[in-house]
């Protein structure tokens, strides 16, 4: 009895390790390509490797992950990826780009598991033009990033119709990856909303090289 | 062939695992909340549920009586297992749309109930028409179900259209709709088994 269970189980579990060892490699691949397909959806043109450049930070204990974007050695902006688990029902995970003075180009969800029909449009709701509904070429540094319903914050932005835990969930996203993106920028000399002046102040640096730090060495030079 | 063909109808109509049996009722109403969703829920039941009745059937003289039940639930969560894995590593678009159903399928009780009824006494070839036949009467029944809170719920049916969205019902979209559709949906369906 306990020895045909035990075939029965080691049989199973020597199957599933072919399994796992045969699809490790191409879920890893899988994983990557989508992390970078949902980069360049999200961030500004860039020249560069986000993820060779990937910056990490915590916001309440929550990791934040920023891919900054170059282009001709200069910040262009960011792809942040970013989660939270405040939602309706478990964690929800965005990509949000960032253009340089911190105005949201675009997003990305990358996985959630909000109300089917009610928090799960998420993906479509807050790029509708509709109303107040878009995040889109808003920016969380000049707008309230909270949904209208939390007028002690001045929200800004329509929250999904029987949904807003899930939009305040997302508005939240969205908020602390703008923080992470000021934060990085501050790390490389560069002040978002004073975007005027960067622009004109790197094209005086070094304009050609792709790599940051060497970049990032003659900018915070010349702010001084 | 007639055998096979009265094993497969048993499944979807007489027997249907939602309808008539009653069985794995936790995952028909958390994923019948659209037609697309039950449609990839029962198309996913369906093949874990067609590969374990194979192999139950095939190896049910090997287990003795008193371990069968775990027996079939290891042979039941690696073949989940293992269908989860492939279709994280080879199928992204279906793993976007049934990633978060397919570890449901394990507990589905529709897997271990054809096991233990069917599968665990009678050949493997007329297992495979059973599991076949189930899964096929599932997969209606889920679609039929997410079909209609669908229509009910946000005016679409798989993502067309109908009516505009803002007359929907929301609560046929959240559980209690579920429970209140399943139930009409059973009492039409015992309405019609019973006149023909």
């Amino acid at each position: 009895m306990i020895l045909s269970l035990g075939i029965i189980t080691a049989v199973a579990g020597a199957l599933l390790g072919v399994v796992y060892a045969a699809t490790k490699e191409p879920i890893a691949i899988m994983q990557k390509e989508q992390q970078v397909n949902a980069i360049r959806q999200v961030a500004p043109p860039f020249d560069n490797d986000p993820e060779a450049d990937v910056w990490t930070t915590q916001v309440d204990g929550t990791d934040f992950t920023v891919y900054p974007a170059f282009k001709d050695g200069k910040l262009q902006g960011a792809a942040v990826m970013g989660s939270s688990m405040n939602g309706f029902s478990g964690e929800v995970k965005v990509m949000c780009g960032f253009d340089l003075d911190g105005t949201v180009r675009n997003y990305e969800v990358l996985s959630q598991a909000e109300t089917p029909g009610l928090g799960a449009k998420m993906q479509m709701w807050f790029r509708d033009p509709t109303g107040a509904r878009s995040v889109i070429g808003k920016n969380p540094g000049t707008t309230p990033f909270y949904v209208t319903k939390d007028k002690a914050s001045n929200g800004q932005i329509d929250a999904i119709t029987a949904a807003t835990i899930s939009s305040r969930a997302f508005l939240e996203i969205l908020r602390r990856a703008y923080d992470s993106y000021v934060k990085y920028a501050e790390s490389k000399g560069v002040t978002v909303g004073d975007a005027a002046a960067q622009t004109e102040a790197s094209a005086k640096g070094d304009a050609s090289s792709g790599a940051s730090q060497q970049w990032d060495g003659e900018k915070t030079g010349e702010q001084k | 062939m007639a055998k096979y063909w009265k094993l497969i109808y048993n499944g979807i109509v007489p027997g249907n695992p939602v309808f008539v049996l009653l069985l794995g009722m936790c995952a028909t109403l958390g994923t019948s909340s659209s037609a697309m969703n039950g449609l990839m829920m029962g198309v996913a039941t369906a093949a874990v549920l067609i590969c374990s009745n194979a192999v139950i059937s095939a190896i049910k003289n090997l287990v003795p009586d008193k371990v069968r039940i775990p027996a079939y639930i290891v042979v039941i969560a690696s073949f989940v297992t293992a269908l989860q894995l492939l279709i994280n590593a080879f199928m992204p678009a279906l793993n976007a749309s049934l990633g978060i159903f397919i570890p449901l399928i394990v507990v589905n009780c529709i897997l271990l109930g054809r096991a233990e009824a069917f599968a665990g006494k009678n050949p493997v070839v007329d297992s495979i028409c059973d599991g076949l036949g189930c899964g096929i009467g599932f997969t209606f029944a889920l679609t039929l179900l997410g079909s209609v809170r669908e229509i009910l719920g946000t005016g679409r049916i798989f993502g067309f259209e109908i009516f505009p969205e803002d007359y929907g019902m929301l609560v046929f979209v959240l559980a209690p709709g579920a429970f209140i559709a399943l139930g009409y949906l059973i009492a039409i369906v015992n309405k019609i088994r019973k006149t023909c």
